[in-house]
């Protein structure tokens, strides 16, 4: 078997993030973090566990909700999603997230869509996974232009969920709510810790000796070029179409 | 109930008038859009329930939106929504940035004729600054606990397309609750529908949950695929190929103008 690809890699982070968890949502547009909620499924499954509920929104037959496009939030609201993923066009170190444009806001030099659900699911989902591909300084900025949802609130605003982590193309980081930070945990295969510092325009907590992130095994490799791949392909074909396909005898 | 045409469908929303649409997943009155754009029907303040596509990225780039709230408008797959983008740039509206279920707090509040309804979350948010509608209470029977509390909102009229009525006005909504909501809320709902039904829909109990009674809904016109280039539930796809399109003329003002000549023409048509 050849060895995993960048994706592949990512789709094992998400899966560690989201290993131990009854529900979770996913956006229509999300195919790696859908993937390794298909991937800690499947291993569920083997594994004899109950396995990992996933909501993929949008979908008509990924998605069971029946009360309209509140039902999601409502679902949340009474702590039945254990997590959920955010993006945004510019994060910065405190875990804030701008969903709405750069620049001087209402007139956005660039406006993007908009902040969703953002500004309340940030708040109630245990465990907020903050995914974006892309690394460079003027996504992870010191400070961000609007804040759509706020990364920590003060003690007496009632809060259950945040940033959990934080998931990008370069590395893997964790969240410190108390000191309202990240920290760096691992480097994907390539990346040195430098680059990471160098790509970053925020400050961040890092150990001497960051850690490479741990790449996918042979087993996890079967599952996710096999059935991960397949129930994948239902939702997000163009996607899956790129990924490495499982053969008897490579 | 009286079927009406599409024109006087869209007759019946004033220049000015507070509009609900639903998101693109709901089905999008989008051949009633058209209409609405030949009408040139203006100064709307237009609600995304809770966000939106091509259908207001349209009623924008027209110049027909005074002022836009919703959550978010993008086309999707498709990339962002170029003219909502430089309206949004160039300050020609006012925009009203929301949240998604603070949207449909609000719709519910006027579903159940109660002035507010509270929220958790937002607190802390730039949405919250910049909405003097949205106030933070004191948690009334806890206390020490802020929360949000955002105003009803009550449309003028809600518009959306759906795959059936029957002849007294019933409308199928299946699983797209969000549809009663916005009808419950709305002074006036206007509905445009693939087909409709001789038998009512009302009488067969297994799937008369997924059906909006006539008391809510006040015009129902024929546009067979009527949300095209959206897709329809249960019905028909996107046309993916269409929305590109649209996605990559709309980035000028006259790629904008030469693509809604051609869409009027074949909405036009198709009516």
């Amino acid at each position: 078997m050849t060895g995993a690809t960048r994706h592949e890699v990512l789709i094992a982070c998400v899966a560690r993030l989201l290993e131990g968890l009854h529900h979770v949502a996913v956006g229509a547009s999300s195919p790696i973090p859908a993937a390794g909620a298909m991937l800690v499924r499947a291993q569920d499954e083997i594994a004899g566990r109950e396995p990992l509920r996933i909501s993929i929104l949008g979908s008509e037959e990924h998605n069971f909700f029946t009360n309209g496009g509140v039902e999601l939030f409502d679902c949340a609201a009474q702590g039945r999603i254990d997590a959920f993923f955010l993006g945004g066009g510019q994060i910065d170190g405190q875990g804030n997230i701008n969903l709405v444009g750069s620049g001087d806001y209402p007139q956005s030099a660039v406006r993007w869509p908009g902040s969703f659900g953002s500004s309340f699911m940030y708040f109630v989902v245990p465990r907020v996974i903050l995914f974006r591909e892309e690394h460079s300084p003027r996504v992870f900025v010191e400070r961000v232009d609007f804040i759509s949802a706020p990364g920590t609130s003060a003690a007496n605003v009632e809060r259950r969920g945040g940033p959990y982590a934080l998931l990008t193309g370069m590395a893997q980081f964790s969240f410190d709510k108390a000191h309202s930070r990240f920290r760096l945990e691992s480097v994907h295969p390539g990346v040195t810790a430098a680059d990471v510092r160098a790509a970053t325009g925020f400050d961040y907590d890092a150990s001497e000796d960051v850690p490479e992130t741990t790449i996918p095994d042979a087993p996890t490799l079967a599952l996710l070029r096999g059935r991960v791949r397949e129930e994948l392909a239902e939702s997000y074909p163009q996607f899956a179409a790129t990924l490495p396909e499982w053969r008897e005898a490579a | 109930m009286a079927l009406t045409s599409l024109d006087d469908l869209v007759a019946a929303i004033p220049s000015g008038a507070t509009l609900s649409v639903p998101a693109d997943y709901s089905g999008i009155a989008m051949a009633a859009t058209a209409a609405l754009v030949r009408h040139g029907t203006g100064g709307l303040h237009l609600i995304c329930v809770p966000a939106s596509g091509m259908q207001t990225d349209i009623l924008v780039g027209e110049g027909l939106v005074a002022t836009l709230e919703t959550s978010a408008v993008t086309l999707g797959e498709a990339g962002g929504a170029p003219r909502f983008q430089a309206a949004a740039r160039d300050g020609r509206l006012k925009l009203i940035d929301a949240t998604c279920p603070a949207i449909h707090a609000g719709l519910l509040a006027a579903q159940k004729g109660v002035p507010f309804m509270p929220i958790r979350g937002i607190i802390g948010s730039d949405v919250l600054k910049h909405r003097a509608d949205w106030k933070v209470i004191d948690n009334p029977f806890a206390g020490g606990d802020p929360i949000v509390i955002v105003p009803a909102i009550s449309p003028d009229v809600a518009l959306f397309h759906a795959p059936e009525a029957d002849r007294f006005g019933n409308v199928r909504i299946g699983r797209r609750r969000e549809l009663a909501t916005m009808a419950y809320a709305a002074k006036k709902t206007l509905v445009t529908v693939e087909r409709i039904s001789e038998t009512s829909l009302l009488a067969d109990e297994r799937d008369a949950a997924g059906v909006l009674p006539a008391l809510y809904v006040s015009e129902i016109t024929i546009a067979q695929r009527g949300a095209w280039p959206l897709g329809l539930w249960g019905e028909y796809a996107a046309d993916g190929a269409e929305i590109a399109r649209y996605a990559q003329m709309a980035r000028t003002p006259q790629g904008f103008r030469a693509y809604m000549d051609g869409f009027l023409q074949r909405t036009r048509a198709a009516a």
